[in-house]
Formats: C-alpha cells, sequence, structure tokens
C-alpha cells in the first residue's frame, strides 16, 4: 500500500491537498514522474504542481514542449516502459488535442496486448466554470471520457478526497482522467490523509431521507448547500458524491435512492447526452419500483459554454436544485403509490 | 552521425541532395559511399530474411483470398526497409511498427501467427510485446510516434542504453503526431529513429499533395533533428544508416525512398491511381534482386544456396498456411477481461448477460 503518506488533519485548500498528494506520490515511488505545460518553475497555472520541480528535480518534474498529444503519447511509451507519469493538461478544453492518444491508444493497449502492456498514467485536466474564465476554458469535459472504455474517471469534491483520490490514481495500473474541479482548488477543507477507503467507491456526504441528490466534483458544494437551504422548506436531503465517474458505483448510488425514493442529478456540463442521462438510465433502471417520481437532472443549458458575465446563469445553483426538487411529484404521492 | 553527413549538412541538419546508398541496382558496389558496408555474414542474413520476409508477404496475401486474413496490407517492395531497419537494432532496442510492418515483425522473431492476429480480425495483438521488444502494431496514423519517443526517453530516465525505432510512411508525416514527436525527440534528445518508408503513396494519395518540403527527410530541420536520405531498396544501405542512427546520442529521421509494389491492401485497387509503367520501373530496382546479385558476385552465395534458402522460405510459408488454416478458439468472455487490471462489477453484470445468451 501507498508509504510516504501524509498524515494528521489539517485544514488546506484543494490545490494543496493535491499539491501534497503529487509530492508524496513522488517521494513514495521513484517512477512517477510529473509533466506538462509550465508545470516546472511556475509551478502549474494553478500552482497544484508549486514546488515540486525545486524539491524532486528537473528529471522528474519538467515543463515539456507546448503539445497536448506529445506529452499523453510520450506518456503512453513512458508507462509502457515501466514508468508511471502523471501529466497535466493546462484547460479542460485544450485536452482535446490529445484526444486521440486518450482514446485510442490510452484506453486500448491493455486490451489490445490482452494485458501485456500496462498504461498506468494519470492525466489530470482542471475542468468546469465558475472562475470568471474567457470561452476554452470551462469546460465540462467527463462525458467525452466516461464514454470511453478502459479509462477510469475521476473527480474530487473536498481537499481530503483529492489528496485521497489522486494518490489512489497514481497508485492504479489503469489509466486515470482525474477531474479537478478549478472553482474548488481554493475552498479549504480538512485534511485527513492516509490511504484511500475506496477509489471507485461514491460517498454518501450527507444523510436525508426524502430525496438524494446525486453530484460531483464542482458541485457536490452546491448540492450541500442546497441540503442546507432545503431543510428550511421541510426536505430532508442526501446528498451522494460520486468521485467515480467511471466505473459507476450503482451499489451506494441506488441503496441511497431506495432509502428516499426521489432523486436528483446535478452538473455543470451541458445535459444532452450528457453524463447525468446515464446516471437517470442507471438509477431508473434498478429502482424504478421505489421511485415516486421521474429522475430529474439539473446541468448546464445545452449551449457553448458561456462568457464571465454570464456564466452565471448558466451554472446549476441552489435555487435551481430546490426547484427540480420541488417538481418531485410530492403532492402525487399517494396516487403514484396507489396507482 | 559524422560518417554520415559532411560538415556543412551537420551543422545545417540538411540530408544529402541524392540517396545514400551502397549497392546499385545491379547490385555493385557504390564507390565513395559515406555509409559503412556491413560485414559479409550481415549481407547474408539481410538477404535471407528478405527472401523469407517476402515469401511470407506473398503467403498473407494468398490467405486474404482464400479468407483466411480480414485484409492485409503488403509490403512487397519494401523488405530493404523492414529487414535493413530491423537487423540493425541491438537486442534491447524496441521497434515501433505499423499496419504495414509485418514482415518487420517476423525479422524480429516474432510469431508469423502473432504478426498477423489483428489482421485475422480478432481483437488483440497476438504476441507480448516485451518479448521480442516490438511494440504493438499501429494503425491511427503517427500515433506511435511519440511512445516510441517516451519510450525511449523513459530508457534514458532509467540510465538504461535503449534506443527505439518507429516506422511510419509517407503520409503519416503529414500527422500531427509525428511533428509533436520530431519536435519532443528534439528537445530531449532523444534516441529515436523515425524511419520514414516513403513508398510514394498514402493510399491512393502521391507524396506530391502530401508535402511541399524538398524531401521528407528536410522535415527535421525545423525540429533540430539530424536527417538521412537513404536509398530504401538497399538493404546494405538502409542497414548502415539505421545502426549508426540507433547508436546516436539522439534522433535521427531517416527518409527510406521505395516503392509499394501491391495495392495498399487487397481491398484496394492501385490501377485507379497509377500506371503499369511506374510499377515495372520500380519491379526493375528491386530490393532483393539487388543484394542477392551482389552476393553472387562476391561468391557470397551460389545455386545450392539459393535453393535451400528457397526451401526454408517456402517451410516457413507452409508453417504460416498451417497456423492459419487452423481454427483459433475465441472466448467471448475475454473481451470482458482486459478492459481493466480488475473487470469492474459493470463488466462483470455484461459478461454474465453474454454468457446466458450464449448458454
Ligand atoms: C489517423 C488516421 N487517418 C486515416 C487513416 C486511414 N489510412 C490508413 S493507411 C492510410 C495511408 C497511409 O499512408 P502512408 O503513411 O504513406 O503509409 P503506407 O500505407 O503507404 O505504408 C490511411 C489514410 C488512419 N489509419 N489513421
Ligand atoms: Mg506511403
Amino acid at each position: 500500500m501507498t508509504t510516504g503518506t501524509t498524515t494528521g488533519t489539517t485544514v488546506v485548500s484543494m490545490a494543496a491537498a493535491l499539491n501534497r498528494a503529487l509530492a508524496d506520490a513522488l517521494e513514495a515511488d521513484e517512477r512517477v514522474l510529473v509533466f506538462g505545460e509550465d508545470v516546472g518553475a511556475l509551478g502549474g497555472v494553478f500552482r497544484v504542481t508549486d514546488g515540486l520541480a525545486a524539491r524532486f528535480g528537473e528529471r522528474r518534474v519538467f515543463d515539456t514542449p507546448l503539445a497536448e498529444s506529445g506529452i499523453v503519447g510520450t506518456a503512453i511509451g513512458m508507462a509502457m516502459n515501466g514508468l508511471r507519469p502523471v501529466v497535466e493538461m493546462q484547460f479542460d478544453a485544450f485536452a482535446y488535442p490529445a484526444f486521440e492518444q486518450i482514446t485510442s491508444h490510452l484506453a486500448k493497449l491493455r486490451n489490445r496486448t490482452r494485458g501485456r502492456v500496462e498504461v498506468p498514467v494519470v492525466i489530470r485536466v482542471p475542468y468546469g466554470g465558475g472562475i470568471g474564465g474567457v470561452e476554452h476554458h470551462c469546460d465540462s469535459s467527463e462525458a467525452y471520457y466516461t464514454h470511453t472504455p478502459g479509462l477510469r474517471v475521476v473527480t474530487p469534491g473536498t481537499p481530503d478526497d483529492a489528496y485521497r483520490l489522486l494518490r489512489d490514481a497514481i497508485d492504479s495500473p489503469d489509466p486515470v482522467v482525474f477531474l479537478e474541479p478549478k472553482r474548488r482548488y481554493w475552498t479549504k477543507g480538512p485534511l485527513h490523509g492516509g490511504p484511500a477507503a475506496a477509489f471507485d467507491r461514491a460517498v454518501v456526504r450527507r444523510h436525508g431521507r426524502d430525496v438524494t441528490l446525486i453530484a460531483y466534483g464542482p458541485m457536490v458544494a452546491t448540492a450541500l448547500e442546497t441540503a442546507e437551504a432545503a431543510r428550511e422548506e421541510g426536505w430532508d436531503v442526501e446528498v451522494v458524491d460520486l468521485r467515480s465517474l467511471s466505473p459507476f458505483d450503482d451499489e451506494t448510488v441506488c441503496a441511497s435512492v431506495r432509502r428516499t425514493g426521489r432523486a436528483v442529478v446535478v452538473h455543470e456540463a451541458s445535459g444532452f447526452g450528457g453524463y447525468g442521462a446515464e446516471v437517470v438510465a442507471r438509477v431508473t433502471e434498478r429502482c424504478f419500483h421505489h421511485l415516486h417520481a421521474p429522475v430529474l437532472r439539473v446541468t448546464g443549458f445545452d449551449i457553448p459554454y458561456p462568457p464571465p458575465k454570464l456564466e452565471k446563469h448558466h451554472l446549476p445553483g441552489v435555487d435551481r436544485v430546490l426547484d427540480a426538487i420541488d417538481r418531485l411529484q410530492w403532492d402525487d404521492r399517494v396516487v403514484v403509490r396507489g396507482a | 552521425m559524422a560518417r554520415l553527413r559532411a560538415p556543412e549538412r551537420e551543422r545545417t541538419l540538411l540530408p544529402s541532395e541524392e540517396p545514400l546508398s551502397l549497392l546499385r541496382k545491379d547490385g555493385s558496389p557504390v564507390e565513395d559511399s559515406p555509409l559503412e558496408m556491413p560485414d559479409d555474414d550481415v549481407l547474408v542474413r539481410l538477404h535471407r530474411h528478405m527472401v523469407i520476409g517476402r515469401r511470407f508477404d506473398t503467403q498473407a496475401t494468398a490467405l486474404t483470398k482464400q479468407g483466411r486474413l480480414a485484409v492485409y496490407p503488403s509490403s512487397r517492395g519494401q523488405e530493404a526497409c523492414q529487414v535493413g531497419a530491423v537487423l540493425a537494432l541491438r537486442e534491447q532496442d524496441w521497434l515501433f511498427p505499423t499496419y504495414r510492418d509485418s514482415v518487420a515483425l517476423v525479422t524480429r522473431g516474432v510469431d508469423p501467427a502473432g504478426a498477423l492476429t489483428l489482421l485475422r480480425g480478432d481483437w488483440h495483438l497476438g504476441y507480448d510485446p516485451h518479448e521480442h521488444r516490438v511494440g504493438p502494431q499501429c494503425t491511427p496514423l503517427a500515433t506511435n510516434t511519440p511512445h516510441a519517443v517516451g519510450f525511449a526517453h523513459a530508457a534514458r530516465l532509467k540510465g538504461e542504453d535503449t534506443a527505439a525505432l518507429v516506422m511510419l510512411g509517407d503520409g503519416a508525416t503529414s500527422e500531427g503526431d509525428t511533428h509533436e514527436a520530431l519536435n519532443f525527440a528534439g528537445v530531449w534528445r532523444t534516441p529515436v529513429v523515425f524511419l520514414v518508408q516513403n513508398n510514394g503513396y498514402a493510399i491512393s494519395v502521391p507524396l506530391s499533395k502530401q508535402t511541399a518540403a524538398p524531401s521528407l527527410a528536410h522535415k527535421g530541420i525545423g525540429y533540430g533533428v539530424p536527417s538521412v536520405l537513404v536509398d530504401g531498396n538497399d538493404a546494405a544501405a538502409v542497414y548502415a544508416v539505421v545502426r549508426e542512427a540507433l547508436r546516436a546520442d539522439g534522433p535521427t529521421l531517416v527518409e527510406a525512398i521505395t516503392y509499394r509494389i501491391e495495392a495498399h491492401t487487397n481491398a484496394d485497387d492501385a490501377t485507379r491511381y497509377r500506371d503499369a509503367d511506374e510499377v515495372a520501373a520500380w519491379l526493375d530496382r528491386d530490393p532483393v534482386d539487388r543484394l542477392e546479385a551482389h552476393l553472387v558476385s562476391r561468391g557470397l552465395l551460389d545455386a545450392a544456396g539459393k535453393r535451400a534458402l528457397a526451401e526454408e522460405a517456402e517451410a516457413f510459408a507452409a508453417r504460416v498456411r498451417e497456423q492459419l488454416n487452423a481454427d483459433v478458439e475465441t472466448d467471448p468472455a475475454e473481451l470482458f477481461a482486459h478492459v481493466y487490471a480488475e473487470p469492474t462489477t459493470h463488466l462483470r453484470e455484461q459478461a454474465a448477460q453474454l454468457a446466458r445468451e450464449l448458454a
């Protein structure tokens, strides 16, 4: 299991937790490398790799030429030769040049070599909006990756998960797309450290009886806020944080929905053909007889990500989630049950 | 790479005006070649593998007609590249081939059935890359180039003396990954040889529509990568160039001028885009005949030797036929086994569903 682990609870930002995870992984395993654009002297545009080049040296933490396909492609070659590259894509939309390497090679190499070649590459991608970013800096691109068999897709909602999930991602024999909710980089929370409990398990963040909010990444905080606000309206809301988008933890999610009988999936990405559609389908297929209402989605609109001045209208917020909860056919309860 | 380029060329990174060669079309040696003629035993091995490789190639094409292979991209005419480059590899070096390079694979020692597994229509590679240090055959054009660079860079980080040889076609030099990989290799000074087999066409598209560069080798200049232009139908020259490049302290771009005698694959109709005259002219520059003429003139090969080699090649082809005529047992359950290190719950459910359907 993981050594060089940070222990003892402190309060840190998510960016600092990620930085610590990288440092501990570099310390624990000399096969680990960190590279990408501006990750060296600058420490990354979000400072997630701050100080790592100075501490671990240029051979292990380094800036590459500016070419995302080249970054992922060379990482694949390095992983084939026994190293464990952790690469940074500077922003969500700037990972697209690497799409072919990710989908045609990274995701498939284990399978097409019948397990003889492993490519334990971690691709860190700051994603999502809410930071006043201009175009191409705010995409929620999770569905592109979750639709690709062979990839693990993980996203933390808290600093503690950021640390533990990233350590697990680096230890994983499978390739991992590690999506970092950039608007939560500076949000602080306790960091317990220690090895992760379960890399591919969802977690119930808040217990409640009436309705399950299913969220991940940047929307976990929004869901928790909504749960507080909903209390005033008389609803007791449970919040499930998915953490692992692929594979999907049916067990934890469905157990919650069976308890509450109602569910709303919340994500920033556009709804059409989005990740939430998969969640709704899975929950409906598995929990149909426990449901008192259709499972609803609260998502970004089906538009290109809007400019800073308008993004507040696009991003799901507490009010929009409360509205969705309100639409869960509370009045029909008896009728539906009796029908 | 001092021997391959005059000091001026070294400074400008330019390839030679004319492709470097060691043997003329008729097999006679080129005087004043800057290349080092391989030892006699190497020349004999080059010839032997080319003869076997060609027989393998015609056998594979024949097997497509019998429905035993789903598709086969022939490398007939390109044997000097496939064999010359592979024999230049040291034991520890890695080869990163494409779909075109089955002859290179069998020359490296990959079992013919393994080299043809994907082309047979199976879902997996058919060989263990680590066994012969041969990366997966790569179909998305040029995407194997950064793999080779990363692999060799990792070797260097680990303190290992391993170089990588990546193969690509003339068309693939237009893909972005080629340029990104050359650039990374240039910056990192990675020991990688990019071997471009310029066979004149990317399926139907001739080189003139692919690039305005004076040669494909010129493309190295912009990345600080020294380049060599070589006669790709001269196995001795390809061997000499690749051998030296693999031992260099950094990357090299090698453009080998050759020709694809067959259509792009058995499914292609080459008469739609090229003349019979053009093919005939290249048949006249056959790489196997060229080395054979040289060996015969040097007394390194005689009629008995030729006969023995032909028999060896026949036996090889017979083995290929036998292997490919045997029906393979495929287990549909294995489709779920290697997607992740451990099958996920989700995949176990789907595997069970398929098993029920098949029960
Ligand atoms: C990214 C990508 N685009 C298109 C294709 C389809 N395709 C397969 S082979 C080929 C021609 C390649 O020509 P070249 O690089 O010269 O290699 P050759 O086949 O001549 O050996 C094309 C277009 C592909 N395999 N990958
Ligand atoms: Mg070609």
